[in-house]
């Protein structure tokens, strides 16, 4: 008895250390705020796996296909609470095999992240930051932008609402300087697409509670006030990327006006109601997985994980190197049920992609808009064009 | 005498009625009515609809003709309908969302691609019971059959690959990485090459199944359209391998193509988003689905021309005709 179980056990060790010398490993890190900021809306309370399960699931894919390539892809996690964290963070990872990393980090701990991985020459996925300037005087050579830029965003709405021929724009912001650099983008995306901002109105925020028992009472008082008085316009924008007062402005604003920008129609890179060019597929092994709908940030550490699978298939390596000069060169596309294929734009490590236009139950349309053109991608309609580009990799 | 006469006329007219089972009919699967269209293969007149789960897909004939099976995705089964009566027999225990299959030549058994669980099943078609389950990549979509039943391939929409698997072990025999998204696999009659589409990647990748190679990529070049409009589906090869179609997706068009050479002869306007393509009996015609402009074109094999268009449910998906 004891001879056939030893037999047995020489026997697996051994079938472990062939499969372990043929698999190739592919560590990735993933970085997620410690604590991610309170909603407005119950409804859109973060859950500790926001991101994460993404990941994982993008990690499941890859795994599927890495049983016919002999590719074993792992995820190491860590949180990040701010830049001081980085070094600290990226470390842990790179110590746990990571050879990537994927960070859904805002701008200044995705810098401090990023200056941390270049060290251990190592690329980052910006799957968190969606600021222009980190795709412009900031850029960096390792850091690949998956989230779509403000820039991007904002020139996804403005094109549907030069389709929908509703020029006179009514902006509300918030007191942040991401609102504030929302709303730039929004009188950008005004510029290029024949829209005008008619009056920019500001929300301070005062701090407080997001949650109280008074309810709308207040709400009801405040909102139509706040935006009363405005010149004509067609629609209300609102710029509040900290959810101060956003939520709020549906259904309580002085004129009755369509909501879009940060509350209302939004413009965003996946909506858990999207479900064509095969998205639905993509919903459903995530419902399975993990028991609730598949968010934006899902998506994209999907997207970031997706990758680096891809690259590693096409590449048939595990090499950082193989990889890196795959995502950067000229052949790579991901599929990502936007009914095109995604590629980077070479002069800022920026994704092209289409943009989703999704209220909290449906998809609305998908920019770009018919009618849109440009001499090489459509998609180079949204956000810094080459020409206007201020990156220097 | 008066008899007489009845008789013959009853003959006659049962003679008359039967008539239509003559001519083929065509099956098109409108994947947002639930229903299936039934035209007529000479009139090229709908004669009849009916109902069928939900989610219509896939869609074959089987059983000398005497059946048509249909999976309906999200009534995760494939059903099987009376091609005369249009009454529904029986279902097939097909997995969890069914998108395509293909049948063995030889008429059983039934290989199918679930979508949603990375597998493709395999079903006896006479005893309604699973043979295997077969683990392939991420959201297996396309299914193809060599010609002599020795070999199914399945496309794997995510992970980009065409499995080949070995129909007596049910084992993955080979896998071939190709382009973004691979929608369609379809063998050549004499079993020498095998062509996938791939949606994304805008190409037709054709690999040799012995020695599982791609030999060639078709690409697709259509004046003033931007190449990301370029989306082949379904794949079509003549027996006789003198003809290929591709449908393009949103392109609104199916290309022809030249075998032998993998030219590109010609682009056929037809509906919008073009999915799925079918033969008629005699290959004299190509039935085309066309999803946004819930119709399906009439496309003359011979003059490469499309002949006619017909209005059906809403999203046509698959077509599929009744042998003669």
């Amino acid at each position: 008895m004891k001879r056939i179980l030893s037999v047995l056990i020489t026997t697996f060790a051994a079938s472990i250390s062939a499969s372990a010398q043929e698999a190739d490993n592919i560590t990735i890190g993933y970085l997620h705020p410690a604590e991610r900021l309170q909603t407005l809306s119950l409804l859109d309370r973060p859950t500790e796996d926001l991101g994460i399960s993404g990941a994982r699931l993008g990690l499941d894919d890859n795994n599927t296909t890495g049983q016919f390539t002999g590719q074993v892809y792992t995820l190491e996690t860590a949180p990040v609470s701010g830049a001081a964290d980085a070094e600290a963070a990226v470390q842990q990872v790179a110590d746990a095999g990571a050879g990537w990393i994927v960070a859904d980090l805002e701008a200044e701990a995705l810098l401090a992240v990023a200056d941390a991985a270049a060290a251990r020459d190592m690329l980052v996925l910006n799957t968190g930051a969606p600021d222009d300037a980190l795709r412009g005087e900031m850029c960096r050579a390792n850091v690949i932008h998956v989230a779509p830029s403000r820039a991007m965003l904002a020139d996804a709405l403005a094109q549907y609402l030069a389709w929908k021929k509703w020029p006179r724009w009514f902006l509300l912001k918030g007191s942040h300087p991401e609102d504030e650099a929302f709303a730039q983008a929004l009188g950008r995306a005004a510029d290029r697409f024949g829209g005008r901002i008619v009056e920019e109105r500001i929300y301070e925020d005062t701090g407080g509670a997001r949650t109280t028992d008074s309810g709308h009472i207040q709400v009801q008082q405040r909102m139509p006030v706040f935006t009363q008085g405005a010149p004509d316009h067609d629609v209300v924008l609102v710029a509040d990327e900290n959810e101060v007062f956003g939520t709020y402005v549906p259904y309580h604003t002085w004129d009755p006006r369509p909501v879009m920008g940060t509350a209302g129609l939004e413009p965003t890179v996946w909506s858990p109601a999207h479900e064509q060019w095969a998205g639905i597929q993509v919903q459903n092994r995530f419902v399975d997985g993990y028991g609730r709908r598949m968010q934006a940030e899902d998506m994209l550490a999907w997207m970031a994980v997706r990758m680096i699978g891809e690259a590693a298939t096409r590449t048939n390596s595990a090499e950082p190197e193989a990889i890196r000069s795959y995502l950067l060169g000229p052949d790579f596309t991901l599929a990502a049920f936007k009914g095109e294929a995604l590629s980077l734009r070479d002069w800022d490590l920026q994704l092209r992609q289409p943009i989703l236009l999704a209220d909290d139950k449906t998809v609305v349309s998908v920019s770009p808009q018919e009618g849109f053109l440009h001499p090489t991608s459509f998609l180079d309609t949204l956000g810094y064009d080459r020409a206007e580009s201020e990156c220097e990799l | 005498m008066g008899v007489t006469s009845r008789g013959f006329a009853v003959l006659f007219l049962a003679g008359f009625a039967a008539q239509p089972a003559f001519a083929y009919k065509i099956f098109v699967s409108n994947e947002k009515s639930n229903d299936v269209t039934v035209l007529d293969g000479d009139t090229l007149e709908v004669i009849d609809t009916f109902e069928v789960g939900q989610r219509p897909r896939g869609i074959t004939v089987a059983n000398d003709g005497n059946h048509l099976l249909v999976a309906v995705g999200d009534d995760d089964t494939v059903e099987v309908y009376d091609t005369e009566t249009y009454e529904r027999l029986h279902t097939l225990p097909s997995g969890p969302d069914p998108e395509l299959f293909v049948l063995h030549p030889s008429g059983n058994p039934l290989y199918i691609a679930n979508e949603d669980d990375n597998l493709v099943t395999v079903v006896d078609l006479e005893n309604r019971s699973m043979i295997a389950e077969i683990p392939v990549g991420v959201e297996p979509e396309g299914m193809g059959v060599s010609p002599d039943g020795s070999v199914i391939v399945n496309t794997s929409e995510t992970t980009n690959m065409a499995h080949f698997i070995d129909t007596e072990s049910h084992e993955i025999v080979a896998n071939v990485l190709v382009d973004q998204r691979p929608r369609f696999a379809e063998f050549k009659s004499d079993g020498s090459e095998v062509w996938v589409s791939s949606e994304i990647g805008g190409t037709v990748s054709v690999i040799d199944p012995a020695t599982h190679e791609i030999k060639h990529k078709i690409e697709f070049d259509i004046p003033g359209l931007r190449p990301e409009a370029i989306q082949p589906v379904g794949v079509r090869i003549t027996e006789d391998m003198e003809t290929a179609f591709v449908a393009l997706g949103p392109a609104n068009r199916v290309a022809v193509v030249d075998p032998e050479t993998y030219e590109v002869l010609d682009y056929l306007l037809v509906g919008q988003r073009v999915w799925q393509l079918g033969f008629s009996p005699d290959e004299s015609l190509l039935f085309s689905t066309n999803g946004v402009s819930n119709d399906i074109s009439v496309i003359d094999v011979e003059d490469r021309e499309v002949t006619k268009s017909v209005q059906v449910g809403e999203f046509p998906w698959g077509v599929v005709t009744t042998p003669d």
